[in-house]
């Protein structure tokens, strides 16, 4: 009996799952990191300084190239409004391979941005990324050479 | 009490409350000492020069650096390649993944004492236990664009906090596959439940560049602050939870 009570629990429980899934399929929304294009023009400037308006783009509804991200495909359209980012559709996300299941299990990240501000420095501890680090650079564009 | 180190080529602070001893300090400042003397790539006589030279074979590896060859191996699994510590030149680098694995082994070493409110630092990653005045330890994000300013407050008590970016100017680091700057992102910090997982996740997620952040946010028990060189931070959704908001 206790056997028949969990399974039926599993089934009603991956029912309810499947449902779940399917209606929030349709409306995922991701903001996304920044998009590196004006990366560059911060070069120019020794030390850059933050910068509070976002880039100019078009405005419509653009549909990128598929791309793979390293689980798997990615596809995604982009509305822009008034030359922002307002929007994220996915069109195309891993969902057939074992990791890429497991990722698909959580929702798609919801990620917030903000400018940063400077705070009053009240704290016990600092972090941030050590200056002489050069056995980190050589490491990482190592990793980066291996990653092709 | 609170003690600054420079080891490692870097300060190295711990902080334990109601710990008056200084032998305590010591031994675990000698324990930084013995791993860079074991890891250092700079360091002649270190046990991964005389391997990077060819002086060691595999079997006479010490467990120590056996161990961090096979976490270092497990990392680069996990995160897709973007993490490894074989440089071209075939030497081995295992600096990514040294620090946090030597400050999650300290606060070990300060829990076997009996501490549990303290916090151990080196050169800007940390791991934190318990509390201090019955409150969460506070620590500061950095501003990658001005050293001094600190850009977000977060409250943390029993995790890791590890941060990778490339604050000095002129070093740009291309990803050979599109020829394009990988670092468009300025800084990455990790909130994990240890330094060690907190470290070796900000080296692999910066070393993804803006893509990184959102492998933090598919990772179960850790969180990112992500902050690119337009002075965007980009935030993983349970990030606030630590937040500070004034």
């Amino acid at each position: 009996m206790k056997k028949i009570l969990l399974s039926t629990f599993v089934i009603l429980a991956y029912a309810g799952y499947v449902i779940h899934q399917k209606t929030e399929q349709s409306n995922i929304r991701v903001i996304p990191p920044r998009l590196p294009s004006n990366s560059f023009s911060s070069l120019k400037s020794p030390i850059p300084t933050p910068r509070q308006s976002s880039p100019q783009y078009k405005d419509g509804t653009f549909t990128g190239v598929v791309t793979d991200a390293f689980y798997g495909p990615y596809q995604v359209q982009a509305v822009i409004s008034g030359g922002k980012i307002v929007d994220i559709i996915f069109l195309q996300y891993p969902n057939d391979r074992r990791t890429s299941i497991e990722i698909n299990t959580q929702a798609m990240p919801y990620l917030r941005q903000e400018a940063i501000q400077s705070q009053s420095a009240n704290v016990d501890i600092v972090t941030g990324a050590t200056q002489s680090s050069l056995a980190f650079r050589q490491s990482l564009q190592s990793a980066l050479s291996k990653a092709i | 009490m609170k003690q600054t180190k420079i080891l490692m080529g870097m300060p190295i602070s711990l902080e334990i409350i109601k710990c008056f001893d200084k032998k305590v300090f010591d031994r675990v400042f000698d324990y930084f000492g013995d791993v860079d003397h074991r890891f250092s790539t700079y360091k002649k006589d270190s046990e991964i020069s005389k391997i990077n030279r060819g002086e060691l074979h595999r079997k006479d590896f010490s467990p120590k650096v056996r161990e961090v060859f096979k976490l270092a191996e497990q990392t680069k699994k996990e995160t897709g390649g973007y993490f490894n510590i074989a440089r071209p030149d075939e030497k081995i680098d295992p600096s990514g993944i040294v620090k946090g694995w030597a400050i999650f082994n300290a606060a070990k070493i300060l829990k076997r004492y009996g501490f549990k409110n303290f916090y151990v630092e080196a050169g800007g990653d940390v791991e934190v236990s318990g509390l201090k005045n019955k409150k969460k330890w506070r620590v500061g994000i950095k501003n990658p664009f001005n050293v001094e300013e600190i850009v977000k407050m977060i409250e943390v008590s029993s995790c890791g906090v590890a941060t990778s970016g490339n604050y000095a100017r002129g070093e740009h680091i291309y990803n050979p596959k599109t020829q394009l700057q990988a670092n468009e992102i300025a800084s990455i910090t990790i909130i994990g439940p240890n330094a060690y997982e907190a470290d070796r996740f900000a080296t692999a997620a910066f070393a993804m560049g803006g893509k990184g952040i959102e492998f933090i946010a598919r990772q179960r028990g850790l969180e990112g602050y992500m902050i690119d060189n337009g002075g965007i931070a980009t935030v993983t959704p349970g990030f606030d939870k630590y937040e500070l908001h004034r």
